[in-house]
């Protein structure tokens, strides 16, 4: 399912700081909504992402009810080599989505 | 239903009248708990074990005014030469009303060269929103904004 968009330059000098954007498709539902009948539509959201970079954990995060649907997380990180980012989601109801993307460092 | 003519128009519009009305009765009922300033604090010292926490550094970039509540950008980016032995260790962001106190927590370390992460958040209500940052020495600093918010997130109905 492509559900993820990774945004990666695809070069980078070597030292330079790089934004990583991503988002991933997901409703995000919060737990603290009801139906017209009253009864609550259960939580379902992303709980944890995470980013790997050749294969050492770069950037994580612990996401909440609170972040909007379709969960968009940009930061940042120095490339001192080529290789691959790896992309994570888990969340509620077994929700488990990778991507990966790489780069070429000069 | 068989109606005469000329009471039609009546009858629809007392029905469309008891219609709105028992629409109108759940958005009261059914509005959820709100996070306390207490809870704000709890959850803030869950962080911290509560050490001080320090106002700086931290930049809290978000709309003062907000018209619709299920999707607010926000940046923090911290002051940090994010070198080894100066960092940023996590970023953590909460808020006053919303049902649950937390909105994310981002672990970043001296790699990412920039000490600074976007998302898109849901608020509630017009509330305050706290931003903590942890440094590698082990100190907090923080920022906060107030943010007035016209349409809310999570409480609306589904259909």
């Amino acid at each position: 399912m492509a559900s993820a968009l990774i945004n990666v330059p695809a070069k980078a000098k070597r030292g330079d700081i790089i934004e990583i954007k991503t988002l991933m498709s997901h409703i995000m539902e919060t737990g603290y909504r009801h139906t017209a009948t009253g009864e609550v539509v259960p939580r379902d959201i992303i709980t944890s992402f995470t980013c790997r970079f050749n294969g050492a954990e770069i950037f994580r995060a612990d996401l909440f009810p609170a972040i909007s649907a379709n969960p968009f997380i940009t930061f940042f990180t120095t490339v001192t080599q080529s290789g691959k980012f790896e992309f994570e989601w888990i969340g509620d109801k077994g929700f488990s989505e990778t991507a990966s993307a790489s780069i070429t460092v000069e | 239903m068989q109606l005469r003519p000329d009471t039609t128009r009546r009858r629809f519009l007392g029905l469309a009248g008891g219609v709105a009305v028992a629409g109108a009765v759940p958005i009261v009922t059914v509005r959820p708990a709100e996070a306390t300033p207490a809870m704000l604090a709890s959850a803030i010292r869950n962080v911290t074990n509560g050490a001080a926490v320090k106002t700086g550094k931290v930049k809290l970039d978000i709309p003062p005014l907000v018209e619709n509540g299920n999707t607010v950008p926000m940046t923090v980016s911290v002051d940090s030469p994010m070198a080894p032995e100066d960092h940023v260790a996590s970023i953590h962001v909460f808020n006053e009303k919303n049902p649950q106190p937390n909105i994310g927590n981002f672990y970043l370390g001296p790699h990412a060269g920039r000490a600074q992460v976007s998302t898109r958040v849901r608020l509630a209500d017009s509330q305050k929103i706290v931003a903590i940052a942890k440094l590698s020495d082990g100190s907090y600093w923080s920022a906060s904004v107030d943010v007035v918010v016209t349409l809310a997130a999570c409480t609306e109905e589904l259909i």
